[in-house]
């Protein structure tokens, strides 16, 4: 029987087996950043260690780095929290004494995490790639394994550039057909995680198959691949193609030359084989799926823009009726309500799920020539200082700006309650992350998982609501 | 890591689904670089605005086991959320399952994550509901738990079980084995991206 792709980058990632122990498998490229890493540095210290491969961990800083555009980013003064700036620092000192390659805020490199690592082509197919991170799964856009690790799993690799795992079981997603105008790769995950739930892939390393992947770009492929595990999974991946090398060719670490050839050769096997199966497949037909939002406080309590809020009583399930109650008092919304006639007070576009240059044009097209609604403000945060580069060479901060916009300086900002981008309690944002969770954006904070073109929208008209709206 | 082998104490019922580890600890949290005392962050948000929030509830001040609803630990992989339920005094969380992350974090820091059909475990809430002094006794080396005269075993895989018996830490079992690991290095591709700058 043929294998599957998590099959094909599990084994070739095996460097030992042994019967009733877990597998030891090799990391390619370890992404560190200043919140899960103080405490494993620290172990490192204590038990007398070194970093065993600096030379495949790479540092940034991202979580509690401000965005104002008008802070100086150099050294941390900028930071006026002083825990968050002694975490930062503690990153800096940690990647000196260990001789881990870091960007720190203020250079060129910097942005969150999930997206340094692709638009350096660090990222690349074939690879497993961990940070201490749950959207690490980002990076399986590529036809790589990745996923998050907690602090623990941090230490042990830097200590040894390797996890002892079981393997998780294999899930095939497949979508088929054309996305409608309006309808983003976000709208597709959103889809998929109403659908299975919160617990619906845990256990699992997830493949994105079918036609609707393969004619999305590699930024909408990771907005799909970054939100795999709010829906639990533990990986999710896209088989590489030539849109995959076309984006990796002629990055900085990029192979090259005769290396190229090679590694090319090597990444076109990385396909699930016909005779493969999957434990589990579930499937959607791109042509049900519409804009989509969540009215909840997880992500799987989401439901097309047309619809309404739910009537928990009609939800069968108890703990699931439970929650849906819960959520929509947390919410103050009311069952039955348009979700079009929920009106905002922020618009938030960036983070690893939607702060990439694609995301930034496809949200200033539509603001183009509009302004932000009265009463509503519009934060838009460049996932990294080359995206935010970039988006200026194109004009989009002017159009942004133009349009009473707040155009910021890259970080996770907004996406959560780290650094100083906050909701106040009761303030209801529209954001393109990933989390609406209770307090997530901020203590009190009530969130809509959004996509860049719905979040532009709303800016406008200041109520959930997508382009054809306007 | 703390060895575990039987532990007996009261339990706290949290009927709650989907319990996110931005609610067991809130970001605002994670800014420490210590490895202790995150206990004022656990369940920060729900004890500060919920008056009758079950940890304020004085009658199961003191309990041990955190008896939650499916899908707990979702969300992020901050492992912040299993320090903060054990720095609380929590030494084991029963629920009807698990998400990977914090499972996997929750054994390799010592507090054992117990998975209980739904059934079982509203069982386990309306008992401790209505006599918050039973002990409940979570026991790994019969992988049992047990409470009034009930008895229900529990899966948890011999490989992880005996680490926590044992309380052995998986950097000194892995450096056992650095022989393999070079051999693996020796093998691997020399056009594998490193993250050596290549900036001039």
């Amino acid at each position: 029987m043929g294998k599957t792709l998590a099959e094909k980058l599990w084994e070739s990632h095996v460097v030992r087996s042994a019967v009733g122990e877990p597998d030891l498998i090799y990391i390619d490229m370890h992404l560190v950043h200043e919140v899960t890493s103080p405490q494993a540095f620290e172990g490192l210290r204590l038990a007398g260690r070194p970093v065993h491969r600096p030379d495949l961990t790479l540092a940034t800083e991202d979580h509690n780095t401000p965005t104002d555009y008008t802070l100086p980013l150099i050294g941390t003064s900028s930071i006026k929290d002083e825990v968050s700036r002694t975490q930062i620092e503690a990153l800096r000192s940690n990647c000196a004494e260990f001789g881990v390659t870091i960007y720190p805020m203020g250079d060129a490199e910097q942005g969150i995490v999930h997206v340094i690592g692709p638009q350096l082509g660090i990222t690349q197919p074939g690879m497993t790639i961990v940070c201490g991170d749950s959207h690490t799964s980002t990076h399986g856009a590529f036809g790589a394994l990745a996923f998050g690790i907690g602090t623990s799993q941090v230490e042990h690799v830097l200590a040894t550039q390797t996890l002892p795992l079981d393997r998780p079981k294999t899930m095939a997603v497949t979508v088929n057909g054309e996305l409608a105008p309006g309808v983003t790769p976000k709208d597709v995950i959103l889809a998929v995680i109403a659908k299975t739930g919160t617990g619906g892939g845990q256990g699992y390393m997830v493949e994105y198959r079918g036609s609707t992947f393969e004619a999305m770009s590699m930024e909408g492929r990771m907005t799909v691949c970054n939100m795999s595990i709010e829906w639990g999974a533990r990986a999710g991946m896209i088989a590489p193609d030539q849109t995959t090398f076309d984006y990796v060719q002629g990055r900085d670490h990029a192979p090259k030359g005769a290396d190229w050839d090679a590694a090319v050769e090597a990444w076109t096997q990385l396909r699930t084989d016909d005779d493969a199966e999957f434990d589990a497949e579930i499937s959607l037909d791109a042509a049900d799926i519409t804009p989509f939002v969540t009215w909840g406080t997880n992500p799987g309590q989401g439901a097309p823009l047309s619809d309404i809020v739910p009537f928990p009583s009609l939800i069968e399930d108890e703990s699931e009726r439970v929650a849906a109650e819960k959520a929509l008092q947390y919410m103050g919304l009311e069952a039955g309500t348009p979700l079009r006639e929920i009106a905002v007070q922020t618009v938030f576009v960036g983070s690893c799920t939607n702060g990439r240059i694609e995301d930034l044009r496809a949200a200033a097209a539509v603001i183009e020539g509009h302004k932000v609604a009265d009463g509503v403000r519009m934060l838009v945060v460049p996932g990294s200082v080359r995206v935010r580069k970039q988006a200026e060479e194109e004009g989009l901060d002017k159009v942004f700006i133009a349009a009473g916009a707040d155009w910021r300086q890259a970080g996770c900002s907004m996406c959560l309650g780290m650094n100083p981008d906050q909701l106040a309690p009761g303030e209801r944002s529209a954001s393109t992350s990933n989390r609406n969770f209770e307090g997530r954006q901020g203590k009190g904070g009530r969130t809509h998982l959004v996509s860049p073109l719905v979040a532009a929208a709303t800016a406008i008209t200041g109520h959930l609501a997508s382009p054809a709206d306007i | 890591m703390d060895k575990f082998t039987v532990h007996t104490g009261t339990a706290v019922p949290l009927r709650r689904s989907n319990v996110d580890t931005d609610q067991i600890i809130p970001a605002v949290y994670l800014k420490r670089i210590t490895r202790t005392g995150f206990e004022d962050g656990l369940f920060n948000a729900w004890r500060t605005n919920e008056p009758d929030f079950v940890l304020n509830r004085p009658a199961f001040a003191g309990a041990t086991i955190l008896v939650a609803g499916p899908d707990f630990g979702t969300g992020s992989s901050r492992e912040h959320a299993v320090w903060a339920l054990h720095d609380y005094g929590f030494k084991a969380v029963i629920s009807p399952r698990f998400a990977d992350i914090f499972r996997g974090n929750s054994l390799k820091a010592g507090l054992l994550t117990v998975e209980l059909a739904e059934k079982i475990v509203q069982r386990l809430w309306d008992d401790i509901e209505d006599d918050p002094a039973i002990q409940v006794t979570v026991d790994l080396v019969e992988r049992q738990v047990r409470w009034s005269g009930e008895v229900h075993d529990f899966d948890l895989d011999d490989y992880s079980r005996w680490r926590l018996l044992e309380g052995l830490d998986d950097i000194g079992l892995t450096l056992r084995h650095v022989d393999d690991v070079a051999a693996y290095e020796q093998a691997r591709p020399a056009w594998k991206p490193t993250a050596i700058s290549t900036a001039s």
